[in-house]
């Protein structure tokens, strides 16, 4: 691909760089945020969000096909489906050991990552939810929208 | 059989999203695994007939901390109408859906309400009741408008809007309970109330629960949508939504949170009993004039849910605890009848368009020819609505209209059974136009509906008659559930 | 007391917005206003002057009474966490909606899309 037809789609070479190193850091800080949900401010949904962000900004940036390229949408809804699955999945196996939601794993030392059993398993089956869940919704409705949009100039005409 | 209740909302829960990803593999999964989900769910909920009162307590957290589950007789009866109902109404789909496509997405939609209005009916605190209450209700938005026609996508957007505000309200609502309380609980916040006594600001939250809720069972200066939303769903669901989500979210929420939390006053009493009374009246009325079946139903549905109104209203206002106990007894009873035979109506009416491809009664006649297990169905639906022995319907009514004479309320009760005589008016017309009269020659080539929907009409017409036979045998049980509501929830931690 | 009347004037500023605006999109901005006026008044409930986050921090760790005296409510905090994840799903289901009409009827205005009568 020449480099004159990569510029076309998206907006200007400056955005287009600066967003493909932000979208990494952004992504990393929402792992961050989802990971330490249950030592700081945060957690599963704030996380996911963030992630799903990272991924606007890039499609924003660049294009519809690139952020596809990254992460299809078929991938999203099925991981949308698998982080909630997993989420009830964690309920019922507290069930399973005593209580629905029921903390059964070992929890560590206080305030280190690995402190708060299944509350971090739990955040970051909300970050995949959230992330994939996002991320889709953004895309169908911006495919929605520029359905409406041609059809609107079409009536123009 | 304690350790079952967290199941109720688990397991459709997870098949939502499980049908979603196998569907992407093998597009007959989704059918298989949500009957056999809701087949569970409703062995679940019969089987919970026996077991008295149950708490559960998620998480092993020590009430009240932590979410509780509770069942006493009136979640059980609430269970067993939502679980029998969507097991029915999944019978039916099967064959019904077919015509749609995103057949998936539609029992993932339906599944999450199913998981939503057993987690209403289940909630020991009010928050988690907000929580499920939403879920139902997003669900029963995006079911509606499953159609994307532009009259689906109308209603739906409709719906959503003055649902939208009802949740709202609703949660404004929970939010000062909580500033005046300190708990979520609904045991914590009743026994705060009867030891702290009377907070003013208790009266406006009262007035937020009563549109909050009165919006979501649809009662009359808050009917709007109704009339539009249930008749523009496909036609499983608008049995499911004029069945048993009205009751779920309005009607249950209402009956646990005035009668179990609050504790009911001679004021709520009246508001209730007017509010059922005017919801009877104009419902009724409005339905007379209407033509096309699904609309008709479901301005029966606001009548209808005036009669559930109008018996826990008289549970409230009632002196002695026999007559209260016989009015909520009769509504609670009516509850359980609307869901049989509104069920029956809305899917016996989608057979209809299922076969004849149109819903207009006008066009319709002499379908008893064509169509004789639907025919027989709406028929037994039709007089057991309208409330003629040995029906379901009559001895609710019976129960509801007894109940007003002995709290000598009798311009209510000739209301009431004015009320009956006009939706049997009603109903004669359905009757007429549809199942009786001249065959029309264009609707020559009509066929009986699929087995699994014939399955489904029957099974309800004979649950319509065996209710109303058996009604003996689960009078006591209905009068232990009224009785339960009114004294304070006392829970068995 | 003043901050709790002027969530309740916003709350019915989205009621406003819903009655009197014809537009569908400015209708679900109205929705949007309710659902935060609920949102805004729900944290009001939890706050406390001068009070901290209700985080417990390594050095607290010892003197839990006084961090929870002086500590927020956090309880609030999580219910509003929660509805505006509901009010997030609310409102995509709106906006998809919004569209989808728009497509219909190539309209946003509601007295145009009315095919139905309540």
């Amino acid at each position: 691909m020449s480099n004159k037809s990569k510029h076309q789609d998206g907006m200007s070479l400056i955005s287009k760089t600066i967003s493909s190193f932000m979208t990494a850091l952004i992504a990393l800080f929402g792992f961050y945020i989802a990971f330490y949900g249950h030592l700081t401010p945060g957690g599963g949904f704030a996380g996911g969000v963030i992630i799903a962000a990272a991924f606007i900004l890039l499609t924003l940036s660049h294009s519809k096909k690139v952020s596809l390229k990254k992460f299809p949408d078929i991938i999203a809804s099925l991981l949308d489906n698998f982080g909630a699955l997993s989420f009830v999945a964690l309920g019922l196996l507290g069930f399973l050991s005593g209580a629905f939601f029921m903390n059964f794993v070992q929890k560590g030392k206080a305030f280190t990552l690995l402190s708060s059993g299944t509350i971090l398993l739990a955040n970051i089956a909300i970050m995949i939810k959230v992330m994939a869940g996002l991320f889709a919704i953004f895309v169908g409705l911006s495919i929605f929208g520029r359905i409406v949009a041609e059809g609107e100039k079409g009536d123009m005409r | 059989m304690l350790n079952l209740i967290p199941l109720f909302v688990a397991v459709p829960m997870g098949l939502a999203f499980f049908t979603l990803i196998t569907s992407k593999f093998s597009k007959r999964t989704s059918d298989v695994f949500t009957f056999l989900g809701v087949s569970f769910l409703a062995y679940l909920a019969v089987r919970l007939i026996t077991a008295g009162n149950l708490d559960y307590m998620v998480g092993g957290w020590k009430w009240p901390l932590g979410i509780q589950l509770h069942v006493d007789k009136l979640t059980v009866i609430l269970l067993l109408i939502i679980n029998v109902v969507a097991f029915l109404a999944t019978l039916y789909a099967l064959s019904y859906m077919e015509r749609y496509t995103a057949k998936p997405k539609f029992y993932a939609l339906l599944l999450l309400m199913i998981a939503g209005m057993n987690g209403v009916v289940l909630a020991g605190d009010l928050f988690n009741l907000y929580v499920f209450l939403e879920i139902a209700s997003l669900a029963s938005y995006a079911l509606v408008g499953f159609g994307v026609e532009s009259e689906e996508l109308e209603a739906s957007f409709k719906y959503l809007i003055l649902g939208g505000v009802a949740s709202s309200m609703i949660l404004l609502g929970i939010a000062i309970v909580y500033a005046n309380t300190g708990s979520l609980n609904m045991a914590d916040i009743a026994q705060f109330l009867s030891t702290h006594g009377e907070r003013s600001s208790i009266y406006f939250v009262y007035a937020l629960f009563l549109m909050g809720f009165g919006l979501k069972s649809a009662m009359v200066p808050f009917h709007a949508w109704l009339p539009d939303a249930h008749p523009s769903a496909p036609a499983p669901i608008s049995a499911m939504l004029s069945g048993v989500l009205i009751k779920a979210l309005g009607i249950y929420a209402i009956a646990r949170i005035f009668f179990g939390m609050f504790g009911v006053n001679e004021m709520l009493g009246w508001i209730m009993l007017l509010l059922g009374t005017l919801s009877m009246v104009v419902g009724v009325l409005l339905a007379l004039g209407q033509y096309d079946i699904k609309r008709q139903l479901a301005y029966h549905s606001i009548s209808q849910m005036g009669y559930v109104m109008t018996g826990l209203g008289v549970g409230a206002l009632a002196g002695s605890p026999e007559v209260a106990a016989l009015g909520i007894a009769g509504g609670l009873f009516h509850a359980i009848n609307h869901a049989t035979f509104k069920t029956s109506l809305f899917l016996c009416a989608g057979a209809i368009e299922y076969s004849t491809g149109t819903r207009d009664m006008r066009k319709l006649g002499g379908l008893y020819k064509r169509m004789p297990f639907t025919s027989t169905a709406t028929s037994v639906a039709s007089l057991s609505i309208a409330g003629i022995p040995p029906f379901n319907g009559f001895w609710s009514k019976l129960m509801i209209v007894i109940a007003l004479f002995q709290a000598k309320l009798y311009v209510y009760a000739a209301i009431t059974v004015f009320v009956s005589f006009v939706t049997l008016l009603s109903f004669i017309k359905l009757q007429k136009f549809c199942v009786f009269g001249e065959l029309k020659p264009e609707m020559k080539s009509v066929k009986e509906v699929p087995v699994s929907m014939v399955i489904a009409l029957v099974v309800l017409a004979l649950l319509c008659l065996g209710l109303g036979l058996g009604f003996p045998f689960i009078e006591g049980f209905l009068l232990d559930a009224a009785s339960g509501l009114k004294e304070l929830l006392v829970f068995n931690i | 007391m003043i901050v709790y009347y002027l969530c309740l004037v916003m709350f019915m500023l989205g009621i406003y917005c819903l009655i009197a605006k014809k537009n569908i999109v400015r209708k679900i901005i109205g929705i949007v206003i309710i659902e935060y006026a609920t949102n805004l008044f729900l944290v009001f409930i939890g706050y406390k002057h001068n009070g901290i986050a209700p985080i417990i921090t390594p050095e607290m760790q010892d003197n839990i009474p006084a961090f929870a005296a002086q500590s927020v409510d956090p309880l609030p905090q999580a219910l509003v966490l929660t509805s505006i994840v509901i009010g997030l799903g609310t409102l995509c289901l709106m906006v998809a909606l919004a569209i989808r009409l728009n497509e219909k009827y190539r309209t946003f205005d509601t007295t145009e899309i009315s095919s139905l009568k309540g």
